[in-house]
């Protein structure tokens, strides 16, 4: 049934269709009213999840890591300095393989304090072994939670589900909610393959010298190899029960583009609109949406990047003293292509509105090879 | 695509408004999206929201800069915020006030619609006779002149959207403005 609802919203009815048992939560703007719903589905018996109240983001994830290694379903939500919080715990999760799903909603790092979209917050936790989904429409979210838990439980490896503040948090539009039975049958209940046990008492996670240690991080990454195959059968099975197609990435009127626009988050909704408007134009344009940034999907982005005329990459995130962060990514993905030029476009931190004309003009300039590697979009000086 | 701006003052629930209104041209068929001005709410401040409309799915995702109408919840906004701001020539403004139209003085190609949004509040017992909350009565004034919204549909996503105390009598003020709101000429 197609509801109107906001992201926010949308992520409180992912927490319950997906059947999560343990809750821990602390608010914080733009996520505020993804707790307040869950803890009043709770409150009211719609949902059958314990739900902790908990002093700090550190603490939510803690209880979620001690949850999901009891065995049941965790979920989260946050956003910004909340996840900056968590950030020991992301590791701790990811080393002890629970799976716990949390939905990150961008928002600007402080100091000055800002409530609006970048994705500093979330691209900060690249390398603490989760799984990251980019999402860029409300029903992509709670998609992307459904199928989340299902490739996190099959790898035993977390998953972000992340979305713009406010261009998706409080936007509200038609969401196909999926049906509590499809979603049971696509994701049964969670059965951990090993756990806290009172009765069978084991100890996880103790000192382990340099002769086990570099093992257990191989074995990590091996898993990571796995994800790419789980998420495309999952995409599949998906498609099958849903009705609908989603990829590691997503192109848009790609295959015959000239100039290629690489976006993620909402960004990439709106480059839709631009890339339309621009073929109008005359101009031949496509995008390619990252959906999942970890792990990085270079086979597919070297198969859509090959033989272009110029790649945009826009990049609503920046590594200080370093680059945009997804154009590294891409330029390491296309490392065999020494002559296409790849270009970095800087757009939107903060919250800064990227509309369709501004696409419009950074995918002509790209045309022109006119970047000052990187170009900030709009900055006023 | 069809935009449209509400202008309010923080507490009179326009990003409410434009929701529930939002919710109600989907329920007739349409793609809708719908958002407040993303910023932080304070009681008082003028706030503004925001909805899109079309045939197909909306992919814009960014800010509304030139939409096609206008309502305005609180006269006061006249004087203090550029209601007209990127407005389409052509395009509804709708102002809850009791003036008629060119004593607002506004200028441009508009068509400038004036409806007693808070009498019609205050009658139904919405917010206090100092502060009337005029939102519900003006998005039913708002179906009237624009002419595309199912007034019926509007009552039953405002009875869906309040709780059980507020809901009927919002979906009555709609209702009530509804019938006596004027269309634009």
């Amino acid at each position: 049934m197609r509801k109107v609802i906001t992201g926010n919203h949308t992520v409180s009815y992912a927490a319950k269709i997906t059947r999560s048992e343990v809750v821990a939560a602390y608010p914080i703007t733009p996520q505020t009213q993804v707790v307040e719903k869950i803890s009043s589905f709770c409150a009211d018996g719609e949902m059958d999840a314990i739900f902790i109240k908990v002093e700090s983001e550190h603490s939510a994830c803690a209880a979620c890591i001690g949850a999901s290694a009891a065995g049941a379903r965790a979920f989260t939500a946050t956003s910004s300095q909340g996840l900056a919080l968590m950030h020991e715990m992301l590791h701790w999760a990811a080393n002890a393989r629970t799976p716990i799903v949390i939905a990150n909603i961008n928002r600007a790092m402080g100091p000055p304090w800002s409530i609006w979209t970048d994705q500093n917050d979330s691209l900060s936790q690249r390398d603490t072994g989760w799984i990251h989904y980019y999402c860029e429409g409300n029903q992509d979210v709670l998609d992307s939670i459904i199928q989340a838990f299902k490739v996190s439980e099959t790898v035993s490896v977390p998953s972000l589900v992340i979305l713009d503040a406010f261009f998706l948090s409080h936007t509200s539009e038609p969401v196909d909610l999926r049906d509590q039975k499809l979603v049971d049958k696509f994701l049964p209940k969670y059965e951990a393959k090993w756990k806290l046990d009172p009765k069978d008492p084991h100890t996880y996670g103790g000192l382990t010298g340099p002769d086990r240690y570099y093992e257990l991080r191989y074995n990590l990454q091996k898993d990571f190899l796995r994800v790419e195959k789980v998420m495309d059968k999952v995409h599949q099975e998906f498609k099958e029960l849903f009705g609908r197609e989603y990829g590691r990435v997503e192109p848009f009127m790609a295959d015959d583009a000239e100039i290629l626009l690489v976006v993620s988050g909402t960004i990439s909704s709106t480059a839709k609109q631009a890339v339309v408007d621009a073929r109008e134009a005359g101009l031949k344009l496509g995008s390619l949406k990252i959906r999942v940034f970890r792990p990085f999907p270079f086979d597919l982005v070297k198969k859509y990047l090959k033989g272009k005329k110029a790649i945009a990459v826009i990049d609503r995130n920046y590594s200080f003293g370093g680059e945009g962060i997804f154009y590294s990514e891409v330029k390491s993905a296309m490392y065999d292509e020494p002559h296409l030029p790849i270009y970095s476009y800087i757009a939107g931190l903060g919250g800064r509105d990227v509309a369709v004309k501004d696409i419009l003009a950074i995918a002509n300039l790209a045309k022109e090879g006119k970047c000052d590697h990187p170009t900030w979009w709009g900055v006023k000086l | 695509m069809i935009e449209i701006r509400f202008h309010g003052r923080g507490g009179q629930g326009a990003a409410m408004a434009s929701s529930i209104m939002a919710d109600a041209i989907f329920r007739m068929g349409k793609e809708v999206q719908s958002f407040p001005m993303f910023g932080v709410e304070r009681r008082g401040a003028p706030v503004a929201s925001f909805i899109r409309i079309d045939d197909k799915p909306i992919w814009v995702r960014c800010e509304v800069y030139e939409p096609d109408h206008v309502v305005v919840l609180d006269p006061t906004l006249i004087q203090a915020v550029d209601v007209t701001s990127g407005l389409s020539k052509g395009g509804i403004l709708l102002v809850n006030s009791d003036l008629p139209p060119e004593e607002l003085k506004i200028k441009g190609d508009y068509k400038i619609i004036t409806f007693d949004g808070n009498g019609v509040a205050v009658e139904f017992g919405l917010g206090s006779k100092a502060q009337p909350i005029a939102n519900t009565v003006m998005m039913g004034a708002f179906a009237k002149a624009f002419g595309e919204i199912d007034i019926d549909k509007l009552y039953e996503c405002i009875m869906d959207a309040f709780p059980s105390h507020l809901a009927k009598k919002n979906a009555d003020a709609a209702k009530r403005a509804y019938e006596l709101a004027p269309t634009p000429d």
